[in-house]
């Protein structure tokens, strides 16, 4: 047959797509549970982070069984709702309206009292940066903290999700003595802030920095009313 | 077809590619991803074993099918089979080696664009045997591991003053910390990695008499 020809040029490429196409997909169909777990694993592990309790992949689906013991959803009136707090989208959520925002609360029971975890996400500066954080039961006091991103400079902005810049948030307020929310500011090589609302943010990725303080604000706004019903 | 599986000549297309025809300072191919994973070490040596698992696979299917492939589509011919090896590569690593998968991110599809892989696949793998073709892949993926990891690790040392995260600068030099030293922070950012590059291809230069142009 001639090889130059159209038609076998055309059944030539025809055929490569389709075995290809097979083989991916199939290959894509047998991998899939696995990849689904290994990313449920991986945000128990980031859940039990922001508690300061440290797991492996092994272990992190038992600890978390043990340790977070309730989940909910509220929405921004801090009214609980129907869902699934963990299976919650949060980049849909927060393409939504902002009284239509579903916002999941993990619950963990230490002993020194319930943490409240709640989940964050922002931009950093390529793309997208998570997280939670979790609070006392003050609804004020941060507890512990942790980040992570999806293409960050590394060495720079990617250090969001190394202890060192995270381990500072601990025992920050969010909110300041008249009750007027605050957040966090992470702040740049000499910017004033109130020490109890300041973290130092990361030189070289004020971008990065600067995008989660945002990301740390806008959600703890949501959360407001929630913090309002709990404390009182 | 009595020619031994490790000839001179079969050897030679290990080796050529460490130094006479290095893929990077020689033949200049793969210079954006050796620019883009080398801030720090651990990524450099994941992504090479991964270019060579892609370019030595590729290169043998390639000439597998090389007496098949329609001259005016082989370029395309090429780019699927890569991509559908370096999709392969992917969707493993994040079921088999998540913790790894999440490492290299983005770099894992940053492969299906290295200039090396279509290189081979163009000017070897198209008109040589399967054998011939996987050894001239092994030794051009290891040629670009090779100054990947040299850059890597001279990036890492003096831009983080570790190398494979492990501290090698004393925490005490620093001069946050009263002592006298301050790391290179343009050695993170991706001009260093150019003109380390141009180093290393000065260096062999001068001593590699077959680069001397007159």
């Amino acid at each position: 047959m001639n090889r130059n020809g159209n038609t076998y040029t055309v059944l030539y490429a025809a055929v490569m797509v389709i075995l290809v196409a097979a083989v991916l997909a199939s290959v894509s169909m047998a991998l899939k549970p696995k990849q689904v777990l290994n990313t449920e694993i991986e945000k128990k592990q980031s859940i039990l982070a922001s508690v300061n309790i440290e797991s492996t992949a092994a272990n992190a689906e038992k600890i978390y069984a043990e340790k977070i013991v309730t989940q909910y959803v509220v929405n921004v009136k801090g009214e609980q709702v129907e869902g699934d707090a963990f299976n919650i989208d949060l980049k849909k959520e927060r393409a939504k309206a902002h009284e239509d925002m579903l916002l999941p609360v993990f619950e963990c029971h230490t002993s020194e009292g319930i943490k409240y975890i709640l989940p964050l996400r922002g931009t950093g500066l390529w793309g997208p940066i998570w997280g939670f954080i979790s609070l006392n039961d003050d609804m004020n006091t941060i507890y512990g903290a942790n980040f992570d991103h999806q293409g960050e400079t590394p060495g720079l902005g990617a250090e969001i999700n190394t202890p060192i810049f995270e381990e500072p948030f601990i025992g920050k307020k969010i909110f300041d003595e008249s009750g007027k929310l605050i957040s966090i500011i992470v702040a740049k090589v000499g910017q004033d802030a109130p020490a109890e609302h300041k973290v130092d943010g990361i030189s070289g990725g004020t971008i990065t920095s600067k995008g989660l303080e945002k990301m740390l604000l806008d959600d703890f706004t949501s959360y407001q009313e929630f913090f309002k019903k709990k404390k009182s | 077809m009595s020619e031994p599986l490790f000839s001179k000549k079969n050897l030679k297309l290990l080796s050529d590619p460490l130094n006479s025809s290095n893929p990077i300072t020689v033949q200049v191919l793969g210079i954006c991803s050796a620019l883009a994973v080398t801030a720090q070490l651990k990524p450099a040596i994941v992504m090479s074993i991964s270019v060579i698992a892609v370019v030595a696979l590729g290169n043998v299917i390639i000439s597998l099918l090389r007496n098949t492939i329609p001259n005016r589509i082989r370029i395309i011919v090429q780019l699927v089979v890569i991509a559908a090896l370096v999709i392969l590569v992917d969707q493993i690593l994040k079921a088999y080696v998540y913790d790894v998968s999440k490492q290299l991110s983005v770099f894992v599809g940053l492969i299906i664009t290295n200039c090396i892989l279509m290189g081979r696949l163009e000017a070897f793998a198209l008109g040589n045997r399967p054998w011939q073709s996987f050894l001239d892949g092994i030794g051009n993926g290891s040629g670009y591991a090779a100054i990947l990891i040299i850059v890597a690790f001279f990036r890492e040392l003096l831009g983080s003053g570790s190398v494979l995260g492990f501290r090698i600068i004393p925490e005490s030099w620093y001069i946050a910390n009263g002592g006298f030293y301050a790391n290179n922070g343009m050695m993170i950012l991706p001009p260093m990695a150019l003109i380390t590059i141009g180093i290393i291809i000065w260096v062999q230069r001068s001593r590699n008499r077959k680069l001397i142009e007159n």
